[in-house]
């Protein structure tokens, strides 16, 4: 698909992030990425969903290319009205983060796609659930250490 | 205490809505169905009532087990979860991920490129950018199905993805997308609109499908 991640892993190779963080819970799942309970769990989709279908591929890199000259605002608009929905969406599901107090798949979603929004500069001030739960994820560990700016291919302007 | 119908909010055309009728008829869960019209006053998803019942405007939204569950794999994952048989995922978690990852490719990396709200911002050439996006994923995904399928988009069980395909294929023929290229997916497709579950959920055979376009 000429398009990353990739994950080799157990022989097999897997795209996808969304299918590639599902095969991971199942194969080693502690912690859990996901609550027990299934209304909890669907919570949890429709949220990584929202953000993984709804958002992102609507300002990827490839389709930004093809706007052109207006893809600040392209970005801009799809990520407002995505995050407007999830704003309301948080308020009834938002714990510490985006389902309950355990981190789940869609947390996972939520922080890279805030990044996003900063990068396009779009105005948070309208989605204060949304900037809550990223500063509380924005400190634990493992979002720290996989972070964009302390990766082996950050270049040194963009390093932590 | 008794169980009410499953509600789902359905768009006749809306490939989302599909995969989402395709899942209940092949569990056999009886369920009501109310037309949402994408098109008609301006789009009917805009509504403020339609807006209280799914903040994101879109079709599919499901009313069932007294929540309201929108994102259409987030909803089948639901379906499959409470109402296990036939099961929509092999048991192998290998399999499984070729599963997700098929799905994944047709929701996110292809299917929002080309909706309706996209080709309205598109504007003139949205035929062509339609095209574009449709092509290149079949490309890729051509590719993955021979590694991957059986008699079905993985081994020879009905799957998530079989369920996502048949509707992007649908897009594809809307969309005049040259098919040619993609024997693998045209044989899938075909196999998969043999089986009932796929036709009684077909478009054609809606509530809302307007009469010129009724099977």
């Amino acid at each position: 698909m000429k398009q990353v991640p990739a994950l080799k892993i157990d022989g097999i190779t897997l795209s996808q992030s969304l299918a590639i963080i599902h095969y991971l819970e199942e194969t080693r799942p502690n912690p859990s990425l996901l609550p027990q309970d299934p209304k909890k769990r669907a919570q949890v989709r429709m949220i990584a969903d929202h953000i993984v279908s709804g958002i992102q591929p609507l300002q990827n890199l490839g389709v930004l290319k093809q706007i052109g000259e207006r893809k600040m605002e392209w970005a801009q608009n799809y990520i407002s009205s995505g995050f407007q929905a999830l704003e309301q969406i948080l308020q009834h599901t938002a714990g510490r983060y985006c389902v309950g107090d355990e981190v789940s798949m869609a947390d996972l979603c939520l922080v890279p796609q805030v990044a996003n929004a900063e990068r396009f500069k779009v105005d948070m001030g309208p989605y204060p659930t949304i900037t809550r739960i990223n500063k509380a994820l924005l400190e634990l560990e493992a979002f720290k250490v996989s972070h964009p700016c302390r990766q082996p291919d950050t270049p040194a302007e963009l390093r932590a | 205490m008794a169980s009410e119908k499953p509600i789902l909010y359905s768009y006749f055309r809306s490939s989302c809505s599909w995969r989402v009728r395709i899942a209940l008829a092949l569990k056999g869960i009886s369920y009501d169905l109310v037309p949402v019209n994408l098109v008609k006053d301006g789009g009917q998803q805009f509504s403020a009532e339609f807006k209280a019942l799914n903040p994101m405007k879109q079709v599919p939204a499901l009313k069932i087990d007294g929540i309201t569950l929108s994102q259409s794999l987030a909803i089948i994952h639901y379906l499959e979860e409470t109402r296990p048989n036939p099961s929509l995922l092999p048991q192998d978690p290998k399999k499984r991920a070729q599963v997700r990852m098929i799905a994944d490719h047709i929701v996110s990396g292809i299917q929002p490129l080309q909706n309706l709200g996209v080709l309205k911002q598109i504007g003139e050439r949205k035929m062509e950018w339609a095209q574009n996006y449709i092509s290149s994923g079949f490309q890729a995904l051509e590719q993955i199905l021979q590694h991957t399928a059986g008699r079905y988009c993985v081994g020879d069980e009905v799957s998530m993805a079989d369920l996502c395909l048949v509707p992007q294929v649908a897009n594809a023929e809307r969309f005049k997308v040259d098919m040619g290229p993609y024997p693998t997916i045209t044989r899938i497709n075909k196999a998969l609109l043999e089986l009932e579950a796929f036709k009684v959920s077909h478009p054609c055979r809606q509530p809302d499908t307007p009469a010129e376009l009724r099977a």
